[in-house]
């Protein structure tokens, strides 16, 4: 059995859907890479945001 | 009193789109291979994009999509069955048959057939519907690309 914590499966997650969003969302390779790295950012970013705001509502 | 400006503003809106919609079907003819990549994208992830020569970005979906899903079920998620209950399990049905082949296996194989009550087991459960989502966003894609409307 696979036991991941909540961030690394957030982080798999993350990697794996930005792949399949650059590919579909974008015509160039180069575009592609861009907006699968941009995707990837905003869902690590999100989960870190969503992290500290749960962080502080528990204090 | 409806104003009869309104109403023609209305009618050339009409026309307008239904000529775009007319240009459209035009532009790009629906051909055989834009049915088929689609379909065969479904029952295997990225083999829409494999079957139309984009042969890295087959690559790419494919092992994102597996990956996905066998994360998924090593983390002991749970595959929907058809059912007609509660909405929530009808869209989770929904979203793990879009894996295709890689959904009628696991159902063969009675893979996935647990009923987990932990953090990681819910975890599973939604890669495995989001595996089946972004094959069907592939799905999609292979369809424009085999129109001619991405290269």
């Amino acid at each position: 059995m696979i036991n991941l914590s909540h961030f690394s499966a957030a982080v798999v997650f993350a990697l794996f859907a930005s792949v399949v969003f650059g590919i579909t969302q974008r015509n160039s390779t180069m575009e592609q890479v861009r907006y699968g790295l941009y995707c990837f950012a905003l869902f690590v970013g999100g989960v870190f945001l969503a992290g500290w705001v749960m962080a502080l509502i528990r204090r | 009193m409806a104003k009869p400006t309104t109403d023609k503003t209305m009618g050339n809106t009409t026309d307008k789109s239904k000529n775009a919609v007319a240009v459209a079907e035009l532009e790009y003819p629906l051909t055989t291979m834009a049915v088929v990549a689609p379909l065969v994208g479904w029952l295997i992830p990225g083999g829409g994009h494999i079957l139309l020569k984009r042969y890295g970005r087959g690559i790419l979906l494919l092992v994102s999509v597996v990956a996905m899903f066998l994360i998924g079920l090593g983390m002991q998620g749970r595959i929907y069955k058809p059912n007609g209950g509660d909405i929530l399990d009808i869209l989770g049905f929904v979203g793990d048959v879009g894996s295709g082949a890689l959904y009628f296996l696991a159902r063969i194989m009675d893979w996935g057939d647990v009923m987990a009550a932990n953090a990681a087991a819910d975890y599973g459960k939604t890669f495995l519907i989001v595996a089946g989502l972004l094959n069907f966003i592939a799905a999609a894609d292979a369809h424009h690309i085999a129109l001619g409307k991405k290269p």
